[in-house]
This record gives structure tokens, C-alpha cells and sequence, in this order.
């Protein structure tokens, strides 16, 4: 239990850090990281080299947005075994589901209750 | 300045050339150094969190691992939110960068903050529309790259 946090903590902090190079080095955008992220972890989990990692470091791996990347495949992966062909088309999104959902609701809530502040 | 100079104003010019040249190199590196120290604390810091939703999930609260791993990434994504609109998440962001960008924060930060900032632009167009800015060329990316996978896995599995 201890060591699963230790992994989580090491992995995903070295994730953010290679990022952070990353962001300083090329001075990318934002959007352009996030988008690199993604398709970086669905490249990874493709070749089978991000599935060992999540169920090394668990959170560490999942958590960092290729992880998202990773969720996109294994969705993909398992409606294709179960459904075939169409799976490529519903497997992606059903298993990434609860985090678009949720960041589309919980979104659209906070803009509702909050405005936005000045930049002090 | 003036291009032309005494002997003695050209040697303090060359002294502060090569202070100016110590200064560059020196501080990038540095500066180097404490982002990637933030975003690495502050990132494996979210994870954590991760980690606990998760094992929380799987243990008091039984459920199964696909539903763990969905109450996890839920509450992280509802908590951003909830961080951002009180304008806690962007003091975050400035001190850790990719720390708070690269987790699933960053997806839920990156749909909050446009989509508040352009609420008085209207509920459709603004705040519906907005809410996508960045999230959107995501699910673009992610989505297209993840059908091609699994066209390349339905026809060649491996």
C-alpha cells in the first residue's frame, strides 16, 4: 500500500517533469502539450509499453494525461475483441466516458456559479 | 551606448559582456531546475491523490477496478473545477506548470477557465462553446489517433 503511493508519486512527478522540460524548451502551448500528451500515451499503450507502466505505478500512470491516451486504447482494444470491426469507433469513448463527462458537467457548474477574476 | 570608447570604459564593457554571458548561462539552467523540481513534486503530489482515490475506491467503498479508476478520475476532475472557479487553480498552475497541467487537472482546468472567462459571451456560444478551446483539438487528437488504433487492431490484432 505504502509503495503503490511511492510509485504513483515517482512516476507521475517524473511524467510532469519531462512535460515541464518540455514546456521550457520549446515553449509550446499549452493545448499543444496536452494534445502531444495524449497522443504520446495512445502511441505508447499501441506498442505495449504503457500498460506495464499503469500496472507498475497504477495512479502515476493514469492520472498524467497519457494515461488518457492509454484509457482511449485499452478501450478501443476490448470493444474490438468483444464487438470487432465497429469497436474502433465506440471502444475510445467509453472508456474515457466518466472524464469527459465529468469535466463537461463540473465545467459548465463552476462557469455557471463563478465569475472570472481580474489577473491581479 | 556609444560604439566609440576609452580603454578603460571598454574593459569595464568587456567585464560586463562577460558577466551578461555568466548570467545567460547560468540562469536558463537554474530556472530549468526549479520548474522541473515544482512540476515534479506538484505532479506526483496529484497522483497521490490518485493513488488514495483509487485504493479508497477499491477498498472501503468496493467497487471494482474500472469503477475505482472512474470515481478516481471523477473527483479529481470535479475538484479542479470546483479549484479553479474559486482561483485557487491558477496560483497552482503558475507555480507548478506542467506539475498541474499534465494530470487530468490540466483536461479539467484547461475546459473550466475558458469557458468562465467567456460566459458573458453568452450560455451557447460562450460558455458551451469555450468550454472546448483546448479540450476540444484533445478529443480530436485523442479520438482520431485511438480509432486509427483500433482499425490497425481490428484488422491486425496483436
Amino acid at each position: 500500500m505504502f509503495w503503490s503511493f511511492v510509485k504513483a508519486f515517482l512516476v507521475g512527478g517524473a511524467i510532469c517533469a519531462i512535460g515541464e522540460v518540455l514546456v521550457l524548451k520549446t515553449r509550446l502551448t499549452p493545448a499543444r502539450i496536452l494534445v502531444g500528451c495524449i497522443v504520446l500515451g495512445v502511441i505508447l499503450s499501441a506498442v505495449g509499453l504503457y500498460g506495464p507502466l499503469a500496472d507498475f505505478a497504477g495512479a502515476g500512470a493514469t492520472v498524467p494525461l497519457t494515461g488518457f491516451g492509454h484509457a482511449l486504447v485499452t478501450g478501443v482494444k476490448r470493444a474490438v475483441d468483444e464487438i470487432g470491426f465497429m469497436g474502433a469507433f465506440t471502444g475510445g469513448l467509453t472508456s474515457t466516458a466518466a472524464g469527459i463527462a465529468a469535466a463537461v458537467f463540473f465545467g459548465t457548474m463552476m462557469a455557471l456559479l463563478f465569475k472570472p477574476r481580474g489577473k491581479e | 551606448m556609444s560604439e566609440k570608447q576609452s580603454p578603460s570604459s571598454s574593459a569595464h564593457q568587456a567585464q560586463l559582456e562577460r558577466y551578461r554571458q555568466l548570467v545567460d548561462r547560468l540562469s536558463p539552467k537554474s530556472k530549468l531546475g526549479q520548474g522541473v523540481f515544482r512540476a515534479f513534486w506538484v505532479g506526483g503530489a496529484i497522483c497521490c491523490l490518485g493513488q488514495a482515490l483509487l485504493e479508497l475506491g477499491r477498498g472501503p467503498l468496493g467497487m471494482t477496478n474500472t469503477a475505482a479508476s472512474t470515481f478516481c478520475s471523477t473527483v479529481l476532475v470535479a475538484l479542479t473545477a470546483l479549484l479553479t472557479g474559486l482561483g485557487v487553480f491558477d496560483k497552482i498552475g503558475q507555480y507548478a506548470g506542467a506539475g498541474a497541467f499534465v494530470p487530468i487537472s490540466g483536461f479539467a482546468n484547461a475546459m473550466v477557465s475558458p469557458a468562465m472567462e467567456f460566459r458573458r459571451e453568452g450560455l451557447v456560444l460562450g460558455l458551451g462553446g469555450k468550454l472546448f478551446t483546448i479540450a476540444g483539438p484533445v478529443l480530436v487528437w485523442g479520438i482520431s489517433a485511438s480509432v486509427i488504433v483500433g482499425v490497425l487492431y481490428a484488422l491486425f490484432p496483436w
